[in-house]
């Protein structure tokens, strides 16, 4: 397992340990992801591929190792107090995370959605946040639909309001937790198209998928998980196209590996 | 067959009309201090904190589980005696009823606030909200749309059982009623003349609360 020295990763995960009840979901889990890398985190359900994202975000709090973002570093387990609110929200702040179900505010219009972070945790002025959100929604090719309300919204056009919304905070590094898997085959490829736009810019991103054509496209460097464990790690056309552990190749049996990516509708 | 005479009511007006009075103005007090405890023990039952939690639930279940008459009557006789705390009928029924409907307004208001997904208050966290505000920016404007029924079921129930505020002689619609019937022997127009305005208060108080849900729904 490659180790990036500290200095360019911007994420970096050590020992990291989480148990639900009597259920081992992350066993002694190692991730580093250098600036503006994209790693893929593959594997079937049940594998702590999901909950290991969550951890990133402290959405999921670990019971052991330690999560450090940027500049800021947690560790947990023995002797290490719980951070309290406060702390984590600001951490939180740093980092965007984007639903499998969207999780959009129905009681607010979409440029609401995407003005709440800047207003209520950055406390910006109105007219600089409606600016910040207006710009983000036409990044995601949305700019027209401002004042609708997410229900009158496709699943597609709801999950790039999302991606919208968590830019919208300028985090530092941008969580997908199976940001397509709800999604009608339809409105797959818009979806991924923002995220593949990102990361060409540079954005430093986690994604958690079950696109292994887009993986392969998107992602440096790709991870299989299963049973709580990293079974195998490399870069990520190296590890789909000649997967050197059993069990990767068994679960990659599952998908078309290659070809193009679903197309886009409606991404500008 | 019974000759029926309302024309006798209109010399008790004044009666009739400062007992109405107290009746609305106590129910003003019992729905606003009611929601007040209704918050308090809504956010108590939902707390991070064991003892908080507990707290909140023996409050919840001691005054749900009990007859309202008792509390009332235990708040205004039992009180002084055990705690050595003197109210006046007033007091001590506004304070019985604010916690009677707070108990109550607790379990809607608990029951609003769970029903919402929890990918809301998730999604608000992700953004770098504390529980503080994602509870009130994200979870509470949707949580009260749907309690707005529930809520309004309760007031009601608050706004009937002022009535029972006479037993402590708290001058209310239906004490002063007593008073008109025992005076004119008429007690049979004089408590159906009570129930239509009661009515009449209520009736057009739930078609305004039913007009504004259908335009809260307008949002989602």
């Amino acid at each position: 397992m490659s180790e990036p020295s500290h200095s360019t990763s911007k994420i970096e995960i050590r020992a990291l340990r989480k148990s639900f009840g009597s259920n081992e979901v992350l066993k002694n889990i190692n991730l580093d992801v250098a600036k503006g890398g994209v790693v893929a985190l593959i594997g079937p359900s049940g594998s702590g591929k999901s909950t290991l994202l969550r951890c990133i975000n402290l959405l999921v709090v670990p019971d052991g190792g330690s999560v450090r973002v940027a500049d800021t570093r947690f560790a947990f387990g023995d002797g290490s107090n719980l951070p309290d609110v406060k702390t984590l929200a600001r951490f939180r702040a740093t980092t965007g995370m984007v639903f499998q179900h969207f999780n959009l505010f129905p009681h607010m219009t979409t440029l609401q959605n995407v003005m709440e972070g800047p207003l209520t945790v950055r406390r910006m002025a109105r007219a600089d946040a409606e600016k910040l959100a207006r710009a983000q929604l036409a990044k995601v090719g949305l700019a027209e639909k401002a004042d609708q309300y997410p229900a009158t919204l496709s699943g597609g056009q709801k999950q790039r309001v999302a991606i919208a919304r968590a830019l919208a905070m300028e985090p530092d590094v941008m969580l997908f937790d199976e940001a397509t898997s709800a999604l009608d085959p339809e409105l797959v490829g818009e979806v991924l198209n923002v995220i593949q736009q990102l990361a060409s810019e540079g954005m430093t991103m986690v994604i958690v998928t079950h696109e292994i054509a887009f993986a392969r496209e998107v992602a440096d460097r790709l991870i299989f998980m299963r049973d709580g464990v990293v079974v195998e790690e490399g870069p990520a056309r190296q590890v789909i196209d000649n997967p050197r552990e059993a069990a990767t190749r068994a679960f990659l049996s599952h998908f078309h590996r290659t070809g193009a990516l679903p197309p886009a509708n409606a991404t500008s | 067959m019974y000759q029926w005479d309302f024309g006798i009511l209109w010399s008790y007006r004044w009666l009739f009309l400062n007992g109405l009075g107290v009746t609305v103005g106590f129910t003003i007090v019992i729905v606003v201090c009611g929601l007040l405890f209704g918050l308090l023990g809504a956010f108590g039952s939902l707390s991070r904190f064991k003892a908080l939690r507990l707290l909140a639930l023996t409050f919840i279940e001691a005054f749900r589980c009990t007859p309202i008459l008792v509390q009332l009557i235990w708040f205004y006789y039992a009180l002084p005696i055990l705690a050595g705390v003197e109210m006046t009928p007033i007091t001590a029924s506004a304070l019985a009823l604010s916690l009677y409907g707070g108990s109550f307004y607790s379990e809607i208001i608990r029951g609003g606030i769970i029903s919402i997904d929890k990918g809301q208050s998730e999604a608000g966290a992700a953004l770098g909200m504390t529980p503080g505000q994602s509870m009130r920016r994200i979870v509470l404007p949707q949580a009260i749309k749907r309690m707005i029924p529930a809520l309004m079921n309760q007031s009601i129930i608050q706004f009937k059982n002022t009535s029972l505020v006479s037993v402590l002689a708290v001058p209310d619609l239906v004490y002063q009623s007593q008073v008109a019937a025992h005076d004119s022997y008429r007690p049979l127009e004089t408590y159906t003349a009570v129930a239509v305005a009661y009515a009449a208060i209520l009736i057009p108080l739930t078609i305004i609360v039913r007009r504004g849900e259908k335009r809260l729904a307008v949002s989602e």
